[in-house]
């Protein structure tokens, strides 16, 4: 009818006969080995993030036969499970039934720190080596930091990694986490462990009494936000019933560590926060998101609370653990709730708050790893316990997860309000031999970047001269940058990180990252650009990976304009 | 609006607004205009605050807010135009700019996001464009064009929230975020289907419809008018506007009618090109003298002129009607038979049924209406008085329990369907029961899959529960029912645990559906085919109508009995009178009062006795008794039941004359064949199944010498003699009015006005009533009746010789006996061959492969066609489509009829399978 041959001509003559129903058809094997595979469990759409990895676990990686059999299964459109698989990192879709799954996957930490250490060149040779037996890929930060550079190897870690280690370890097939020597329920309940819970639980501690004294310690969030933890209570109990804790132990934030240290060291100490966390709203249930890069957390988490459930100290289904799949996004509260609901991890627009419209849109408190791992302390021994660990007119104490140039690496517990000077001097043993202390990221990769001239302002929330100078403190992850280190290399490793772990939900968040990238990789730099970039991205991204995303980029503007040249 | 108020302010005014509004609607309200791209204002749409081009500054926020999805707050200060929220709003155009293709050379030059870039006067991106990605040109009906998407997902939410066909997904993440078809395949090759939503709600130009994007990828959207309409093919009745370009239909849109709210399906956007098929019939013809009828059609377009010789209007009107006339003198009115359309409009089914009554003085006049819901509507007749829907289908957005019985609305009803999903997928509980497994089973609480012809013990079972466990509505049933009693002793022996070996269905789900239904005051029943088409299909509607009843589900918000009626106008033929027993609106031809009216209005003597029906009819040719027939647009030789008779009927007939579009296989056994008007081609109204009359408008011209079949009718009643004198459909509507008190209040003037008007309706300016029957029913001294039903078996068992059971059935892409659908180059494309249905077991079996030939065989015939496999299929049935000429399934099925209804059994007969070696 047209006097010009559509695009799609091609499709019109081709005509399609087909001998079954349109789009890709169960088969009956693969219906069968999905069905065996999650026989006794009861099929509920939240939990198809953790049929992914039962199934991942179970194949080697993502059959699309085997996609289409689950999707049947759930009676989920064909496309909710592929979005769903392919936003994960962790998730390996394979399209061709026929392929061989390797037997397991290596991937290189090429975040700030373990960039430093070497990990491109371990990531280039491994690369090279033809071996179809494994699957070689490029991971962000897997909270190993102050051993960089690190590889995994299936569940397994490879720390100060080479290629020689790398390579031993897929010989002997190592691939299950090593458990090391941790605090287990025994050990922790004769320290007194979980009595707190149970003075709380047997009234002889009010609700409104542990909430004067953490209002009173000052305790903030420790997931980077730093808002006031009874506040944020307060907040969801001015919602109804029912209510959701969930805790968040999707630690991503490059050069963060923290998180795993407590989790693989004390998991009561955590876990009866947990608990107390979980009365304190009187939670329906509460959910662990942990991300899948700690697969020894995972393990020491499941094994203790199964301790508590036989122990009587919880119910069973009452923690439920959920799985990350690779995805720093996830760290942000309302993108973890997506993702505990099985979706895609999308940051929600706000109003409204979760602690309003939250888990199954019901109240939630969301709360951090270490803020609730601190609760028993804080109830037990008192708020000045807390308080007074101030220094520099701070209160409280910072787990800082110090990495980078220094000799001495790792989790430093210190005081609210030290400098970056005192952490590296007192605490880290100092600078590498052979480096000089030339900047600082003060809160992983958001935080910004300051300059070594800068190393007298106190770490702290809501520190002023931080904020003046466009940084915060997040969650402590302090990156210590030497004369060696090229500042636009550093820019450059930290806005490939965001654009890679943008979700792509809006457009000045994915669309921004790529063009910032491709905008710092130019030989010379448009400020205009950049700074426009960086508007849109700021003012106008849903959440606080886009708006923090230039960040280190303005820094690196402002405090290093000799290191890379300007055409405007 | 009893929603509190909320105060704020826009650029430092003073506004009011509903605590459900967003900014940006406020906004919109006051003439303010925000930018959006994966905003769409349309019903359906849900804000996403995603894209960010519609950034607004709120006073004493760190960052700015998303106007399309911002609810306004007490005091709250909103700038829509501060520098800021302009810097940022500009630069996502900027940023979007970068990675789009030239505009002159893109896939729709006028699309939503450049005119928003030309008013913001965003002309150039500073940034570095991405890879251009390849196009998808896989789908016969839709391009895509990924390198115009900007990841809005407003195609996502089409496709999964507003239709709810759940294809699209938006794959990957961050800037490799892709939009994709089920798990990322081309979309040709994807569970598409095509409805096309996606396409209407993309901003930029990434789906376009492919009938106006070239080769190059170049979109021609420029169109010379866009004429309002209403979908030609099934009964839910979407609104549509065409796109006209050269008297050319260059592609449609869904409109915000009633029944649609924007929506469509793949026959309604995508099937339109039919129209202009080379094959369309643009001369009379009239057989050439001595060419013999054969039995089974062997004309063809091609061969056309070998047995008919085109001849002027005036020699074709001339020789049909002295057809008729002749044959009027010696054999007298009971020789003639008269088959309207219920594809032609309320004014051409009542002009023809008029013709056949006053021109030819006998009531044999019928249409498709007795082969799908004649039985529903004599269930309906007689138990509630009225034979029409007692609430539109969209009611289910209130109800809480949803009954679908023997209908498969993703097919055959695709749009009514996206408002069932829409329910489901809002909380209420779907029942879906079915022999055949269906898409809608996704969406359901219970997929009740009965054995095939079992209604009648399922459904008493049902009631039996309802019985027993005293779950019945008992003021209800004494102040609006009759016959109660007789109902519950008849259905004491209809045990759940008895029915389970009929049924297949264990007697702890019927239960459990039973309770469900009962103990909800909102509850709503569908049925189809499924329920009509057995000998005992009167009996099926009569017990869902007694299921109705007995819970009180009937007459109030969220409840009813809807049959879901399967051409665009069955409703509207039926009410004009196209049924041999019932003059316009239902009266009875064997009342005198009526009779004497229309005797009185139409001013000659009527036929005091009932005509035949459809088969009836055929029935009557076989013996002599019928000799002429005028066929207006219906195709016997495709859609009668054992078609071998059928045919045998046709080919005896004496005089025919039909008016079609096309050679339809019927035309094949013509003496004249008119050339009439497709459906885009004229003016008329037509009444869909939720009782909404809805103007339909002349949008292109007719080819040749093709004529709109209201005046072909008008001259052929001319020359029978009649005092006619029809100018224009509008004339005819006005007369039929009068004769139709359903149509009070509903002018053409207000139809062309307002486009759809529900009947009853009660004034001039007020909106018809959709949920009827509240107070009570138009018959029994208001009292709906119960009629108890009986078990009987189908007409045709399997047994050793023909083992399995046939049912069959329509197929999304086609409609009816595929005369336009097949002729429509998209949907042709889509599903281009007859196959029959087998389940994998009955394949695996019989030790063949999907794809290959079979052989189906009843009693009355036999077809060889391709197997498809198919897992919603239970074993030991065969399902077939009856659409395809090369493989009529109706040379297979049983014509038995139901008593009442008059209805065959098309759903059911005993048949076998065997290789083709």
């Amino acid at each position: 009818m047209n006097n010009f041959f559509s695009q799609n001509k091609g499709a019109l003559i081709k005509k399609k006969r087909r001998w079954k129903p349109k789009g890709r058809q169960v088969d009956d094997s693969s219906y069968k080995e999905i069905t065996s595979l999650l026989a006794g469990i009861a099929i509920v759409r939240d939990e198809l993030i953790e049929y992914l990895h039962l199934i991942q676990d179970n194949f080697g990686c993502l059959y699309d036969k085997h996609l289409t059999a689950l999707a049947e299964l759930m009676k989920i459109p064909l496309a909710e499970v592929y979005e769903v698989a392919t936003f994960y990192a962790h998730f390996n879709v394979v399209k061709d039934s026929n392929l061989k799954a390797s037997e397991v996957t290596i991937r290189v930490c090429e975040s700030l720190t373990c960039e430093m250490f070497g990990s491109q060149e371990i990531l280039k040779s491994l690369s090279s080596i033809n071996n179809d037996s494994f699957n070689i890929v490029p991971g962000p930060c897997m909270g190993r930091c102050q051993h960089a550079p690190t590889v995994s190897v299936g569940k397994n870690y490879v720390d100060n990694a080479n290629v020689d280690k790398v390579l031993k370890i897929v010989e002997k097939k190592e691939y299950q986490p090593v458990i090391t020597n941790y605090i287990d329920l025994n050990n922790y309940e004769s320290e007194g462990g979980y009595s707190v819970l149970k003075k709380f639980i047997n009234k002889q501690i009010s609700l409104d009494e542990i909430k004067s004294i953490v209002e009173k310690s000052n305790l903030k969030g420790k997931g980077g936000a730093g808002f006031p933890t009874f506040k944020k209570w307060e907040f969801v109990l001015a919602n109804p019933e029912p209510r959701y804790l969930t805790i968040n132990a999707d630690e991503g934030e490059v050069g963060t560590f923290k998180d795993r240290y407590y989790l693989e060291k004390d998991p009561h100490r955590f876990l009866e926060g947990v608990l107390i966390s979980a009365k304190i709203v009187n939670a329906k249930k509460a959910y662990i998101y942990l991300r899948d890069e700690y697969p020894l957390a995972l393990e020491i988490l499941k094994k203790e609370i199964k301790k508590l459930i036989e122990n009587n100290i919880v119910e069973k289904n009452y923690i439920i653990i959920r799985r990350g799949a690779g995805a720093y996004i996830c760290g942000e509260e309302s993108a973890m709730i997506e993702s505990i609901e099985g979706k895609r991890g999308l940051p929600r627009n706000r109003p409204p708050y979760v602690a309003q419209v939250g888990l199954f849109g019901k109240p939630t408190l969301v709360n951090n790893v270490e803020t609730v791992y601190w609760l028993r302390d804080i109830i037990e021994k008192g708020a000045s316990w807390y308080a007074n660990k101030g220094t520099n007119d701070r209160k409280g104490f910072h787990s800082f997860s110090v990495s980078g140039r220094v000799k001495n690496p790792g989790v430093k517990i210190a005081p609210a309000g030290i400098t970056v000077q005192e952490l590296i001097d007192d605490y880290s043993g100092g600078m590498l031999d052979g480096h000089t202390f030339k900047a600082y990221l003060p809160g992983g990769a958001s935080g910004g970047i300051l300059p070594a001239s800068l190393n007298n302002i106190p770490l702290d929330y809501g520190v002023k001269e931080l904020e003046d100078e466009g940084c915060f403190l997040g969650s402590a992850a302090i990156v210590i940058l030497s004369d060696q280190d090229k500042m636009k290399d550093v820019g450059l490793s930290l806005l490939r990180f965001f654009e890679e772990e943008s979700c792509g939900q809006c457009t000045p968040c994915r669309v921004g990252t790529e063009k910032t990238v491709k905008e710092m990789k130019k030989e010379k730099w448009s400020k205009s650009t950049l700074t426009d970039l960086s508007i849109v991205m700021s003012d106008a991204s849903i959440c606080g990976l886009g708006q923090a995303a230039c960040n280190p980029l303005n820094s690196i503007i402002k405090y290093f304009p000799e290191e890379f040249q300007l055409n405007d | 609006m009893t929603n509190p108020i909320v105060n704020f302010s826009i650029n430092n005014k003073q506004v009011k607004a509903n605590t459900d509004e967003t900014i940006w609607q406020v906004a919109k309200r006051l003439g303010i205009e925000i930018p959006h791209l994966c905003y769409l204002p349309e019903p359906g749409y849900r804000a996403d605050g995603n894209c960010r081009a519609c950034m607004v500054e709120i006073e004493g926020e760190r960052v700015l807010a998303a106007s399309c999805i911002r609810k306004p707050t007490q005091d709250m200060k909103v700038f829509t135009t501060s520098e800021r929220a302009k810097k940022s709003r500009n630069l996502v155009f900027e940023l979007l700019l970068a990675d789009q293709p030239e505009r002159k050379t893109s896939h729709n030059k006028d699309s939503h996001f450049w005119k928003w870039l030309d008013k913001l006067e965003v002309n150039d991106s500073r940034f570095s464009p991405k890879e251009i990605c390849v196009a998808d040109v896989s789908h016969p009906s839709i391009s895509v064009n990924l390198d115009s998407c900007i990841q809005c997902n407003l195609c996502v939410r089409a496709c999964r929230e507003v239709q709810v066909n759940d294809v699209i997904g938006m794959a990957y993440r961050g800037e490799k975020s892709k939009i994709i078809f089920d798990f990322d395949d081309p979309m040709g090759d994807s569970t598409c289907v095509a409805c096309g939503e996606c396409v209407q709600a993309c901003p930029t130009g990434a789906l376009m419809p492919s009938s106006i994007v070239d080769n190059k990828g170049y979109g021609h959207t420029d169109i010379d008018k866009k004429v309002e309409s209403v979908c030609p093919y099934c009964g839910v009745g979407c609104q549509i506007e065409y796109n006209i370009k050269d008297n050319q239909i260059a592609y449609v849109d869904g409109i915000d009618g009633p029944a649609n709210k924007n929506r469509l399906c793949v026959k309604g956007r995508f099937g339109f090109d039919y129209v202009s098929h080379a094959e369309r019939l643009t001369k009379p013809l009239i057989r050439i003298k001595g060419k013999k009828k054969e039995l089974h059609p062997s004309i063809d377009f091609s061969n056309l002129h070998d047995y008919f010789k085109e001849v002027t209007w005036k020699e074709a009107l001339e020789f049909a009607s002295s057809g008729l006339l002749k044959l009027k003198n010696s054999d007298g009115p009971s020789a003639f038979a008269g088959f309207g359309s219920a594809k032609c409009s309320n004014e051409e089914a009542y002009l023809f049924q008029k013709l056949i009554r006053t021109g030819l003085n006998t009531n044999n006049v019928d249409h498709c209406t007795r082969l799908c819901h004649a039985s529903s509507v004599a269930a309906l007749l007689e138990t509630i008085g009225s034979g029409a829907v007692t609430a539109p289908f969209y009611e289910v957005e209130h109800s809480e329990v949803i009954i679908v019985i023997g209908a498969n609305p993703t097919e055959n009803h695709p749009v009514a369907a996206t408002f069932f999903k829409n329910a489901a997928k809002k909380g209420s509980k779907l029942i879906v029961m079915d022999p055949r497994g269906q898409a809608l089973r996704n969406y359901a609480t219970h997929m009740v899959q009965f054995k095939p012809g079992t209604d009648v013990a399922l459904l008493n079972s049902i009631m039996h529960v309802i019985l027993e466990e005293n779950l019945f509505d008992e003021e209800y049933i004494k102040k609006h029912t009759l016959g109660f009693e007789q109902l519950k002793e008849h259905l004491k022996i209809f045990t759940p645990d008895k029915m389970a070996k009929t049924t297949g269905i264990e007697a702890s789900e019927i239960r459990k559906v039973a309770r469900l239904f009962a103990n909800t005051k909102k509850g709503i029943i569908f049925w189809g085919m499924g329920i009509s088409q057995h000998i005992h299909g009167t009996d099926n509607a009569r017990c869902l109508i007694s299921l109705a009843l007995m819970t009180g589900n009937v007459g109030r918000k969220g409840t009813g009995l809807h049959p879901l009626r399967g051409q665009n106008n069955v409703q509207g033929a039926s009410d004009a009178g196209l049924i041999p027993m019932m003059y316009p609106d239902y009266q009875l031809v064997n009342n005198d009062k009526t009779r004497k009216f229309f005797e009185h209005f139409w001013k000659t003597d009527l036929d005091p006795n009932s005509g035949l029906t459809v088969v009836e009819i055929m029935n009557a040719i076989h013996k002599g008794q019928i000799k002429g027939m005028y066929i207006l647009g219906e195709n016997p030789a495709m859609s009668d039941p054992d078609l071998n008779h059928a045919r045998e009927s046709l080919q005896k007939l004496e005089h025919l004359i039909v008016q079609d579009i096309f050679l339809t296989e019927t035309a094949t056994y013509a003496d004249v064949i008119l050339p009439a008007s497709a459906w885009p081609e004229k003016n008329g109204t037509v009444t869909n199944t939720n009782r909404q009359v809805q103007m339909g408008r002349k949008a292109i011209q007719t080819p040749g010498e093709a004529k709109e079949d209201w005046w072909i009718t008008n001259e052929i009643g001319k020359k029978l003699g009649l005092d006619w004198n029809y100018n224009s459909p509008k004339d005819i509507f006005e007369e039929m009015a009068k004769t139709m008190p359903s149509l009070n209040n509903i002018t053409w003037e207000r139809l062309e006005k307002e486009n759809s008007v529900t009947y009853p309706c009660k004034s001039p300016t007020a909106k018809g009533e959709e949920v009827v029957f509240g107070d009570k029913f138009p018959i029994h001294g208001g009292k709906g009746k119960f009629v108890p039903a009986n078990v009987i078996s189908p007409d045709e068992i399997p047994d050793k010789e023909f083992p399995m059971i046939l049912t069959t059935g329509r197929q999304l892409e086609h409609w009816h006996t595929g005369a336009m659908t097949r002729k429509a180059s998209n949907l042709d494309a889509i599903e281009p061959e007859a196959t029959i249905s087998l389940s994998p077991k009955d394949i695996k079996s019989i030790k063949i492969n999907s794809g290959e030939l079979i052989k189906v065989s009843t009693r009355r015939g036999s077809i060889k066609t391709r197997v498809r496999e198919d897992r919603s299929i239970p074993e030991g049935v065969i399902f077939m489509p009856f659409c395809y000429k090369e493989a009529a399934a109706n040379l297979l099925t049983n014509s038995a009829l139901d008593p009442i209804g008059k209805i065959p059994e098309f759903k059911y007969c005993a048949a076998k399978i065997d290789i083709v070696k």
